[in-house]
């Protein structure tokens, strides 16, 4: 239960952070993942490359209906209140109940992304959102949809030269209507089951199934679920035929409770 | 491995040392520092037993590796003997037997201590949220969740110490 040897470097910029990656460093940021690898030796990196110190790594700028958030924000910090308006609102509940208060205070939101667990939150949250992963490589700035990011089980769209750098998550007016529902056996517990839901005036609703031990499911026009949750819950979970009967039970009722909570805002 | 330079400052005194990059602050504190109050259970950030606070607070010193400590401020239990607020918990988790063994009370009481502060208006059900993260083989919890309410009553009806 202790790490194998690791070097640690602390890179002063981003350019600096780029060649380290490159020497085969293996990014951290809160290690609230990672630790524990390390001390499972799951995770056995030659060399850290600790981000927290890199400019504009954590924080949140408003810009063009836009809300870039920095990599290294933590998941208090957005429970607190940092990203301001509905975004701000619904990303709070999010965080909120992200783990424990001590994990938040040092877990952040690009770490958890680029970790890519399928059971967290953010993976659910920010395709819901419809945020955009912007990553950072030799050749500059990369925008992926977060959508698509998570390609795998702890595997995602980022290459091997690439680090995430910051979220951008588009400004949601006040009359947006949200759904999140996941299972946790016990508070703080990674998910057994997730589903969100996001309801916006003249649009199609999106829906995010996800922590079924896969990536998760982006439904982009969610129409036929919120009209008949129970039916099309039924005919989306076909998709994920190794589901035990009861979680196959708790995915649908995770669609059933975000949408039920979208449509009664 | 090489071992590096760490330079930190625990419960007050600024201390440098040397470290292996490896290792977790929970390791640096108990081994390198003495400070036996910072305990490891689980060690890898669920049990709540390691929980000390770092820049002012509270983090598992588990899954915190030394490097990335360093120029942090850290306190352990024992860098709490002057603070009015974990002088009320103690004195709550003794009355309300929150504790049997006390393997997880060190970081129960840092945990409890940031709920109290953070959170003056938490009712049972966000006391027992907020604690979640900290595992009691001993107590089934109900003398813990007492001992803070206890101590954010007082402090809503003003009596401070």
């Amino acid at each position: 239960m202790k790490p194998a040897p690791f070097a640690y470097a602390r890179p002063k910029g981003w350019a600096d952070a780029l060649k380290l990656l490159a020497a085969g460093a293996r990014p951290g940021a809160g290690t609230q993942s990672l630790g524990p690898l390390l001390n499972l030796r799951l995770a056995q990196p030659d060399t850290i490359a600790d981000l927290r110190h890199l400019p504009d790594y954590a924080g949140v700028a408003l810009a063009g209906g836009v809300l870039r958030i920095g990599a290294g924000t933590t998941h208090a910090a957005i429970e607190d209140g940092l990203v301001p308006g509905r975004v701000g609102e619904i990303m709070a509940a999010v965080a909120c109940r992200i783990a424990y208060r001590p994990v938040r205070n040092r877990g952040t939101i690009g770490g958890s992304l680029a970790h890519a667990d399928p059971a967290a939150d953010w993976v659910a949250v920010l395709p819901a959102l419809g945020a955009t992963a912007i990553a950072l490589g030799p050749r500059g700035e990369r925008r992926i949809p977060t959508a698509g990011f998570v390609t795998g089980i702890f595997e995602t769209a980022l290459t091997a030269d690439e680090l995430l750098r910051a979220v951008e998550v588009p400004v949601l007016p006040a009359e947006a209507r949200w759904g999140h529902w996941k299972f946790c056996r016990k508070v703080g517990e990674f998910s057994k089951a997730t589903a969100c839901v996001l309801a916006l005036p003249g649009r199609a609703p999106r829906a995010v199934l996800a922590a079924l031990d896969a990536p998760p499911l982006v439904i982009e026009d969610a129409r036929a679920l919120m009209a008949d949750p129970v039916a099309e819950a039924n005919r989306l979970l076909d998709g994920f035929p190794g589901l035990t009967a009861w979680r196959r039970a708790i995915a649908g009722a995770a669609l059933r409770h975000a949408v039920e909570q979208a449509g009664a805002a | 491995m090489s071992k590096i330079a760490i330079s930190l400052t625990v419960n007050g005194t600024p201390t440098d040392l040397l470290a292996e990059p490896r290792e977790q602050l929970a390791d640096l504190l108990r081994g390198g520092l003495m400070l036996t109050g910072t305990h490891v259970g689980c060690e890898h950030g669920v049990c709540g037993a390691c929980t000390v606070e770092i820049d002012g607070v509270p983090a598992r010193s588990c899954i915190t590796h030394a490097g990335s400590c360093d120029g942090a401020v850290i306190r352990t239990i024992e860098g709490f003997g002057d603070d009015a607020v974990m002088a009320a918990l103690r004195e709550a988790f003794a009355c309300e037997h929150a504790l049997q063994c006390g393997y997880c009370t060190p970081g129960m009481l840092v945990a409890a201590r940031d709920i109290v502060l953070r959170l003056p208006e938490a009712d049972e059900t966000r006391v027992r949220e907020e604690m979640a993260g900290n595992l009691c083989r001993c107590t089934g919890y109900r003398g813990i969740v007492r001992a803070v309410l206890r101590v954010l009553a007082a402090r809503r009806q003003g009596f401070q110490d």
